[in-house]
């Protein structure tokens, strides 16, 4: 304890930092940025392997043969669909009885706080279908799910016909351990939800769902298909879920092993992987897949149907069928086998999965970085928020706390509720008034800090404003951590847009161009360039326009997000990020 | 004072009931840091119902506190929340009582000690004026009841309020005089304030001019009167809980549970990651380890502060809340509401900013990593536990650094402010 007790030893650490603060914040946040850039560089990364023993050794063979059937089954179910208008509840019903299983519907409506762009209306109402393959010689403790969503249009026929194919070639097996549910939901995510939540027996979003007859036991694993196409020419894995959170990596594992045995090509965030690692356009493209990888986990949503499982402690994954202009084309029935051969080994499965990572970056299929090696680079940024505080002193910054935090408040509870006394007085749809509300709240609370010492009287002393940083940089410090625990992706954007902004501001620099700066490095502004840097990513550059009404349905979608399945990003950002952000924001124009 | 001090109880009370309206007091009382298996209010429910029902409350291990607490609460359960928050606003009262009581005791011996020259002339700005002590009792009420873990605590219906009002009202009757009699409830509730009996006693010493001393005839004979009174009313008070209850039932259900420690719910203590993973062959040797360790630092504190008995009852309170088996942050909130009496100690405390600021973000991972571990399942048990001590060195560390800052004020009252080596060289304090 040399170090905490020695005075002398102390003052001269102490002097050291105080000579050298600033370039050694420079110099962490540059050696933060590029270890976070270093990471996709594939010798710094680590293969992939299969870490849960009763999936590794097992030699399966997979005789799915009835693709073409499963195709005819899709083409049916589509028809059946165009007719009944929505999910055709008796077709399912009828079809699945017939191949054996027992099957069972559940109800469900939600009211949303305001329509989103793609339903336009308050309630949706639904069906959920799902089908209980009950295990032929084993207690029915343990279910395995595969799920196919039941789209509007022609999305997703051929998914729900691999699922019935696949249903009855697997009760005419013997080997099956586990139940396994066919389940088929209607509006994706808030179907999924719902089947969730009535299988969970929890109620966490309000949502009015009738109870479900049958359940199969504690599912253990779950995987959802998406396909739109007789013919693919790869496979896609998404990974991330409801606030970031990734399943184990020993599926991510599973599916990249099965791919490489059948021989289909497997993608991840879309990009195939490459194979020249050491040049420069073989390391930017693995950049781009990590990077693509960080703002979906950072964005909180769910990004496929498997999302809301993860909360459960399920691991699940999605597996999306892409057809793109490649020669070799890949048959309904390599797809089955895939699927056939991943029930399989998950059949084997004594416990959950949890001997693999649960947080980890993939800037390609095969390789991936763990928590131990992406954390450094987070908490470099970290470093640079401890270096700035400087002295101690009396807590008497209450007043723009509580403004702030007020602000953040109204920022989190108001365009919601004020969204009909918008849509009255200006000729906007509800959807646009919840967002322009929320701009608006929004830089109203960029005017505040003019106001805030008035109110001070008289407090706003020379050296108050010291006091005021300190217990910003604290909080901002202790927020972005707890938020990269949670969600690492989330947690490090919002560190490499606010901690430059922490460290450096004082009353003293010059005010426009800080100004100017600090609105640039504000979350808001951050998620509009994510939002072109993730067009940008996705090789679909978009323009200004484009991008600004995509920006604005982000928004939406956020809002819409934490009603429905308790996301957290946006009560994160508006409740502690946003009062953080004005704290400093009104160190800045302190006088 | 009596102004600030009802604005202060209003405030509290208003915050408390607030919160007693909204949502969180749901999701309060569930948070294994503000309850632990002995304290929590689902467990006195249960036994109350089991009262009702006529069996033994002790029946099923599920309630672990002492009879008077039951029989409390067998009349005054429909109005739990109101008596929760008049103990904190017991505690507070007591607090700035025995505070206000201290300080003018504090400010008459240092008046003497003036008078009587025992000061070094350059040690002046050490001494405290009666208009810097005005506000400690009124920060101290404040300190307690506008904690953060204090609210929480009270709003989580945790017994642990009841304690920490008894505890309080003990050190008001020791600084009034005449403890002997009050120790009891405390230890009643659980083994531990039994610690605080040698501080009482200390106190109660120097307040009769007995000086410390083994081979005094008076030392002894006070000690011997203590005793017979502090370990009548113990009998006194576990004889009125064998009576109401009917059986000795709550002797292994109370103080077999806190000394044996069989339940390992996670909370912010060190005993139940231990526990844990321990073999059953080393258990009693580490359980009767871990337990000696919370008694034993009587022994040195004692020697070091006979001097100083209030400021060892702090360094026990501390002591305790830190080591006890099963901690929750109403203990922790206990022992910090007498900082500010240490106030004038600050300019020697060296590692303030470094203890808050751990302490600070330690309460704000503890939620974070317990989501992780137990809903979201990434997370396992180390990471909680590995808050849980980097919390329990931070209190310890806190602890330590007001020891140390009073210690050298001490020191710098008898030697000077501006210590000299013996060649008339400037020299520094360092602890080694």
């Amino acid at each position: 304890m040399g170090l905490l007790s020695d005075p002398n030893r102390r003052r001269a650490l102490i002097s050291l930092l105080t000579r050298l603060n600033a370039p050694i914040c420079v110099v962490c946040y540059m050696a933060g940025v590029a270890w976070f850039m270093g990471l996709a560089f594939e010798p710094f990364t680590l293969r992939t392997y299969m870490s849960e023993n009763a999936m590794g050794s097992t030699m399966v063979e997979e005789r799915f043969p009835a693709g073409e059937r499963a195709l005819g089954t899709g083409r049916e179910f589509s028809a059946h669909k165009k007719k009944a208008g929505g999910m055709p509840v008796d077709w399912l019903v009828k079809t699945m009885q017939s191949r054996g299983l027992e099957v069972f519907t559940q109800r469900f409506s939600r009211r949303l706080p305001f329509p989103d762009e793609d339903k336009e209306r308050y309630m949706v109402k639904g069906t959920n279908v799902y089908g209980i393959l009950r295990a032929p010689r084993a207690p029915r403790t343990e279910a395995l799910v595969l799920s196919a969503p039941c789209s509007p249009g022609d999305d997703n026929n051929q998914a729900v016909g691999v699922l019935l194919g696949l249903a009855q070639y697997f009760r005419n097996q013997v080997f099956w351990a586990k139940d396994i549910i066919f389940l088929v939901n209607e509006h994706d995510l808030i179907g999924m939800q719902a089947w969730l939540e009535g299988y969970h027996h929890t109620n966490t979003t309000g949502m009015d769902w009738s109870p479900l007859q049958g359940r199969g036991g504690s599912i253990q694993a779950a995987l959802s298909l998406e396909l739109s196409s007789d013919v693919v020419t790869s496979l896609d894995l998404v990974l991330e879920g409801l606030n970031g959170q990734l399943p184990n990596l020993d599926l991510a594992n599973l599916f990249y092993a099965f791919c490489q045995k059948i021989g289909v090509l497997c993608t991840t965030q879309g990009k195939l992987q490459r194979n020249d690692w050491d040049s420069v356009s073989g390391y930017s493209h693995a950049v781009q897949t990590m990077m693509l990888m960080v703002m979906k986990q950072a964005s909180g949503r769910p990004w496929g149907d498997h999302g809301l499982f993860l909360r459960y402690h399920i691991e699940a994954a999605t597996i999306k069928g892409i057809n793109s202009f490649r020669q070799y084309k890949t048959d309904a029935t390599t797809i089955g086998r895939l699927l056939e051969g991943m029930y399989r080994k998950l059949n084997n499965l004594l416990e959950r999965l949890h001997q693999s990572y649960f947080f980890y970056l993939m800037p390609s299929l095969s390789h991936f970085v763990s928590i131990g090696y992406y954390m450094p680079a987070f908490g470099l940024l970290a470093l640079i928020l401890l270096l700035r505080m400087s002295s101690p002193g009396v807590l008497s910054v209450l007043t723009p706390l509580v403004i702030s935090h007020l602000t953040g408040v109204a920022l989190y509870t108001l365009p919601i509720h004020f969204q009909e006394i918008a849509v009255e007085h200006f000729p906007v749809s509800e959807t646009e008034a919840v967002v322009l509300t929320a701009i608006a709240v929004y830089t109203a609370g960029l005017a505040l800090p003019h106001n805030t010492h008035r109110l001070l009287t008289g407090r706003g002393t020379e050296n108050g404003w010291k006091v005021l940083k300190l217990v910003a940089v604290l909080y901002l410090a202790v927020l972005l951590g707890c938020t990269a625990l949670i969600n690492f992706s989330l947690g490090f954007i919002l560190a490499l847009t606010l901690v430059p902004v922490a460290a450096f501001v004082t009353p003293d620099v010059p005010k426009a161009l800080s100004a100017f700066i600090m609105v640039i490095l504000s979350p808001a502004c951050t998620l509009l360039f994510s939002v072109f840097l993730f067009q940008e990513l996705q090789e679909m550059p978009v323009s200004f326009l484009d991008g600004w009404m995509l920006y604005l349905s982000v928004i939406s979608q956020g809002i819409l997000d934490h009603a429905l399945y308790g996301s957290l990003v946006y009560p994160l950002v508006a409740l502690l990020v946003y009062p953080c952000w004005l704290l400093f924001w009104n160190i800045l124009f302190w006088k | 004072m009596a102004a600030p001090l009802t604005l202060l109880l209003l405030v509290a009370v208003t915050v408390r009931a607030a919160l007693y309206r909204s949502s969180l007091a749901d999701l309060i009382s569930e948070r294994v840091e503000v309850v632990s298996p002995l304290t929590a209010w689902k467990r006195v429910v249960e036994g109350l119902a089991l009262l009702d029902l006529g069996v033994s409350p002790y029946s099923g291990d599920v309630f672990h506190e002492t009879p008077l607490i039951i029989y409390l609460f067998h009349f005054l359960v429909d109005y739990a929340e109101i008596t929760f928050m008049l103990a904190d606003v017991i505690t507070a009262v007591a607090l700035y009582l025995s505070v206000k009581d201290y300080n003018k005791q504090v400010f008459r011996k240092q008046k003497y000690a003036l008078e009587a020259d025992r000061y070094p002339l350059d040690c002046l700005e050490l001494i405290r004026s009666p208009k810097e002590m005005q506000y400690i009792p009124l920060k101290v009420a404040m300190f307690y009841l506008l904690n953060p873990f204090t609210i929480l605590s009270c709003v989580a219906k945790s017994t642990c309020g009841l304690n920490n009002a008894v505890i309080a009202l003990f050190v008001l009757s020791t600084i009034k005089g005449n403890s002997r009699t009050h120790s009891s409830p405390a230890e009643g509730n659980s083994i531990y304030p039994l610690t605080l009996c040698a501080a009482a006693l200390l106190y109660l010493l120097q307040r009769q001019y007995i000086p410390v001393n083994l081979r005094r005839f008076s030392f002894w004979w006070f000690v011997a009167q203590y005793a017979f009174m502090y370990l009548g009313s113990l009998f006194v008070i576990v004889g009125l809980s064998f009576f109401l209850l009917g059986s000795w039932d709550f002797l292994p259900s109370v103080y077999g549970f806190i000394l044996s420690v069989p339940d390992l719910t996670p909370n912010i203590g060190l005993f139940w990651y231990f526990f844990a993973e321990m073999f059953e062959h080393f258990r009693l040797f580490f359980l009767c380890v871990f337990q000696i360790n919370v008694f034993f630092y009587t022994v040195p504190l004692s020697i070091k502060l006979k001097e100083h008995p209030v400021f060892l009852i702090f360094m026990q309170l501390a002591v305790i809340s830190i080591f006890k088996s099963y901690p929750t942050v109403g203990d922790i909130a206990l022992y910090m509401a007498f900082l500010p009496v240490w106030s004038h100690l600050h300019r020697f405390l060296r590692n303030i900013f470094l203890v808050s600021c751990v302490l600070l973000a330690c309460s704000a991972l503890f939620p974070v990593l317990w989501h992780l571990w137990i809903y979201a399942g990434s997370a396992n048990s180390n990471f909680y536990y590995a808050i849980t001590l980097l919390f329990n060195v931070a209190q310890i560390l806190l602890v330590s650094d007001y020891f140390y800052a009073f210690l050298r004020r001490e020191h710098h009252l008898s030697h000077g402010l501006y210590l000299k080596r013996k060649d008339g060289s400037e020299a520094t304090l360092v602890l080694k």
